[in-house]
C-alpha cells in the first residue's frame, strides 16, 4: 500500500448531527446508484455517446454542493451527473437526458455531457476541458456588477490546469476580484495521463497561488473535510475578498469514459484507493459513533434505488422529439426575444 | 435634423456611447479599449465618460476574456467584447464556437448568450501575414452565430443597437481600411440598421456584383468603370454574412442574369464559394453566363506593397472578371 502512496482512509467521528449526516450519505448514495444504473443502461445501449462516471468521487460534489447555496451558479464539466443532481436537477430529467428524450433537462440536445438547468442555475455540462473556467469568471463578473449576492462555483478536473483557459481565468478572476470558487477535482489522471506525465509543476495550489489567489487543499475522499473546506472558501468569496481555489484530491474507480480500457493504471492502485471509498468510509464512521445503523443505511440505499428506478421508468416512458423540431434553439425565436 | 460628418470610427464610438447610456447592463471589454482608447481609437474617451467598471481593459488573453464576456452575457450583462483583430480571435475560437454558438442548442433552449463581439478584419495596410486575415467567412460557417460586416458609416453607426438587442451571439467585423471612411449622418440619434438583410448599394441590369465589408468601395469603383464601358452593374452588399439573405441575392441575379462575387478571403472554401453554390441551387436557369468570383490569392498576405496589392481583390480584377463574363476581352 505504501508503494502506491495512497493515504489512510478517512476516519474518526463525524462532527455533524444525525440528520445532516444522513442527508449527506443519502446524496452520495443517490449519485452512486444513479451512475451504476447509467453504466448498466449503457451496456444495454439505452444510453449512448460518451458517458463519464463519477463513481468514487461522490464526496467531492456532495461535500461541496452541500456547502453552497441555491442562488449560487454552478459550472461543471462532462463528468457532471452528480453536480447536476445535487444542484437540484431532478434525477428524472437527468436520466431522460441521457436517454436523449425530450423530457431530458436539455431537451435531448445535450446528453450526458451537457446537462443544463436554468431553474437551478446549473450552467453545464461543458465538454471542453477548461472551457467552463472563463465562463465562470464571466458569470461572477455579472453578479458582481449587478450586485447579486451569490458566488459561482466552477468544477473542473486537474487536466484543465494545462490549458491556457485555466491561467487566463485565474488571472482575470483575481485581477477583477470576482466572486468565483474554483474547485479542482484532482483525480490524478487527465483521461489516461497521470499528472506528472503532463505537468512540470504538479502542485496545483502553487499554480493558482502564482496569480495571487488564496488556495486550500483537501482530501476529496472525506466528505466532512470537503464540506468544511468548501464552506470556509465560500465564506471568503462571499465576503467580497475575491476568488478562491480549492484542490480536492480524489480518485475515480471507473475508467475515464465507457470507451476507455483503463490500461494506464494498475488494478492494485484502484483497489488501494477503493479502501478510501467515500460511501463505505463515511457510513462506517457514522455507524461507529451511533449516527447510523445498518438498517438505516439499507433504508437510505433503498430510497436511492427507488429514485433511480423511478427515473429509469420516467426516461423509458419519455418521448422522442419529432425531427421537425431539429433546427429549434439554434437562435432565439423572434417572439420570445 | 442637422447633419454632421462622421468617420466610420466616430460612428462606431457614437453607437457605443449610445448603447452605454441606454442600458446599464452594457459594458465594453477588450484589449486596450480603456486607457489606450482602443487600438483603432474607436473607444477613445469612453473610459473617462463611463469609468473602468464599464470600459474594461483586459489582459492580452483572448480565450480568457472572450470566455468571460460570454459568461457575463449568460449572467445577465450585455457585454460588447472587442478583440483587437480577427487574427487574434483564433485564440478565442473555443469560447466563440464551442460555447457561445452552441450553448442555446445544447441546453435545449434554456440559455442564450447575448454577447456582441467586435473585431477588425482584412488586409491592405502592409501589416503582413499575421495581421491581414479575413476569417469572417469561417465564423459565418457556424450555426448559432449572427455575423455582420458593416461596410458603410451608416451601418457602423446603426448595427450595434440591433446587435445588442439580439438575444444570441453577434460578431461584427470592421474592415481595418474603413475606420477613416467619412459620411454625412444625422446628428444625435440614428435609426437602427436592419441586421437581417443585404443591401442594394447600386442598381443595375447587366451583372450583379456581390460583396461585403472592405471590398464594397472597390466594387462600387468597378461598377463606375463598367458604366463608362456601357455595362450596368448592380452592387449587393451582403452586410449580414450569416444568415445570408438569399432573397436579395436571387432577386438581383434573376434580374441581371450574371453575377460576380467579390470576397477578400482566400478563394478556396470562401464565403464567395457558398454564395455561388446558392445561386447555382436557386437561380441556375436564370443565368446567361457562368458565375465568377474575385477573391484573395491563395497565399499568406505578403508585406511588400506591390505583392500585397497583387494578392487582394482590386478594382481592375473585378472589372476584368465582369468583362470576361460579358464576352468582352478586358
Amino acid at each position: 500500500m505504501t508503494d502506491l502512496n495512497v493515504p489512510a482512509p478517512p476516519s474518526g467521528p463525524v462532527p455533524w448531527d444525525k440528520a445532516f449526516s444522513r442527508i449527506v450519505l443519502s446524496d452520495m448514495l443517490r449519485i452512486r446508484r444513479m451512475e451504476e444504473k447509467a453504466a448498466e443502461l449503457y451496456g444495454e445501449q439505452k444510453i449512448r455517446g460518451f458517458l463519464h462516471l463519477y463513481i468514487g468521487e461522490e464526496a467531492v460534489a456532495t461535500g461541496a454542493l452541500r456547502a453552497l447555496q441555491m442562488e449560487d451558479n454552478i459550472v461543471a464539466t462532462y463528468r457532471e451527473h452528480g453536480h447536476a443532481l445535487l444542484s437540484g436537477v431532478s434525477m428524472n430529467a437527468i436520466m431522460a437526458e441521457m436517454f436523449g428524450k425530450q423530457q431530458g433537462c436539455s431537451g435531448g440536445r445535450g446528453g450526458s455531457m451537457h446537462l443544463f438547468d436554468r431553474a437551478t442555475r446549473f450552467y453545464g455540462g461543458n465538454a471542453i476541458v477548461g472551457g467552463g473556467l472563463p465562463l465562470a469568471a464571466g458569470l461572477a463578473l455579472a453578479d458582481k456588477m449587478t450586485g447579486r449576492q451569490a458566488l459561482t462555483a466552477c468544477f473542473f478536473g486537474e487536466g484543465a490546469v494545462a490549458e491556457g483557459a485555466f491561467h487566463e481565468a485565474m488571472n482575470l478572476a483575481t485581477l477583477w476580484a470576482l466572486p468565483v470558487l474554483y474547485c479542482c477535482e484532482n483525480n490524478l489522471y487527465a483521461m489516461g495521463t497521470a499528472l506528472a506525465r503532463a505537468e512540470s509543476q504538479t502542485d496545483l495550489c502553487v499554480k493558482a497561488a502564482s496569480y495571487g489567489m488564496p488556495t486550500l487543499r483537501v482530501d476529496g475522499m472525506d466528505v466532512v473535510e470537503v464540506h468544511d473546506t468548501v464552506q470556509r472558501a465560500a465564506q471568503h468569496v462571499r465576503a467580497g475578498e475575491g476568488p478562491m481555489f480549492v484542490e480536492l484530491q480524489t480518485y475515480r474507480f471507473r475508467a475515464h469514459s465507457m470507451f476507455d480500457p483503463d490500461l494506464y493504471r494498475h488494478k492494485e492502485e484502484i483497489e488501494a484507493w477503493k479502501t478510501r471509498g467515500p460511501l463505505h468510509t463515511f457510513s462506517a464512521r457514522l455507524k461507529a459513533q451511533s449516527h447510523l445503523t445498518e438498517e438505516e443505511f439499507l433504508a437510505l440505499d433503498a430510497q436511492a434505488q427507488a429514485e433511480v428506478d423511478a427515473a429509469v421508468a420516467f426516461a423509458e416512458a419519455g418521448t422522442w422529439e419529432s425531427t421537425d423540431t431539429l433546427l429549434r434553439d439554434v437562435h432565439t425565436p423572434p417572439e420570445t426575444a | 435634423m442637422a447633419a454632421t460628418t462622421l468617420t466610420y470610427r466616430d460612428a462606431l464610438r457614437e453607437a457605443l456611447r449610445e448603447a452605454l447610456i441606454a442600458d446599464q447592463r452594457v459594458l465594453l471589454m477588450g484589449e486596450d479599449v480603456g486607457s489606450y482608447g482602443g487600438t483603432y481609437a474607436v473607444s477613445k474617451g469612453l473610459l473617462e465618460e463611463f469609468g473602468p467598471n464599464r470600459i474594461r481593459d483586459t489582459p492580452l488573453s483572448e480565450l480568457g476574456f472572450v470566455g468571460a464576456g460570454i459568461g457575463a452575457a449568460l449572467g445577465g450583462l450585455r457585454p460588447i467584447v472587442e478583440v483587437m483583430t480577427v487574427n487574434f480571435s483564433l485564440l478565442a475560437l473555443d469560447p466563440i464556437v464551442n460555447t457561445a454558438a452552441m450553448l442555446r442548442h445544447m441546453s435545449g433552449g434554456q440559455f442564450s448568450v447575448p454577447v456582441v463581439i467586435r473585431m477588425a478584419t482584412g488586409a491592405g495596410r502592409q501589416l503582413a501575414a499575421q495581421h491581414s486575415n479575413s476569417f469572417e467567412g469561417w465564423y459565418a460557417h457556424v450555426p448559432g452565430l449572427r455575423v455582420l460586416a458593416p461596410a458603410t458609416v451608416e451601418d457602423a453607426r446603426g448595427m450595434l443597437g440591433p446587435a445588442l438587442a439580439d438575444p444570441d451571439p453577434v460578431l461584427m467585423f470592421e474592415h481595418a481600411q474603413l475606420y477613416n471612411l467619412e459620411a454625412e449622418l444625422p446628428k444625435g440619434g440614428f435609426p437602427a440598421v436592419d441586421i437581417q438583410s443585404a443591401s442594394v448599394r447600386r442598381t443595375g441590369t447587366d451583372v450583379s456584383l456581390i460583396t461585403y465589408g472592405g471590398c464594397l468601395a472597390k466594387v462600387l469603383m468597378a461598377a463606375e468603370e463598367l458604366e463608362s464601358q456601357g455595362i450596368s452593374a448592380e452592387v449587393i452588399d451582403l452586410r449580414v454574412l450569416r444568415p445570408l439573405d438569399d432573397a436579395t441575392i436571387m432577386t438581383s441575379v434573376r434580374k441581371c442574369r450574371r453575377a460576380v462575387v467579390v470576397d477578400e478571403a482566400w478563394r478556396s472554401g470562401s464565403l464567395a464559394a457558398e454564395v455561388m453554390a446558392r445561386i447555382m441551387e436557386q437561380a441556375f436557369f436564370d443565368l446567361d453566363a457562368p458565375l465568377a468570383r474575385v477573391c484573395s490569392e491563395e497565399v499568406p498576405i505578403p508585406y511588400a506593397k506591390h505583392l500585397e496589392e497583387a494578392a487582394l481583390p482590386q478594382t481592375p480584377k473585378i472589372v476584368a472578371a465582369v468583362l470576361t463574363l460579358m464576352g468582352k476581352s478586358p
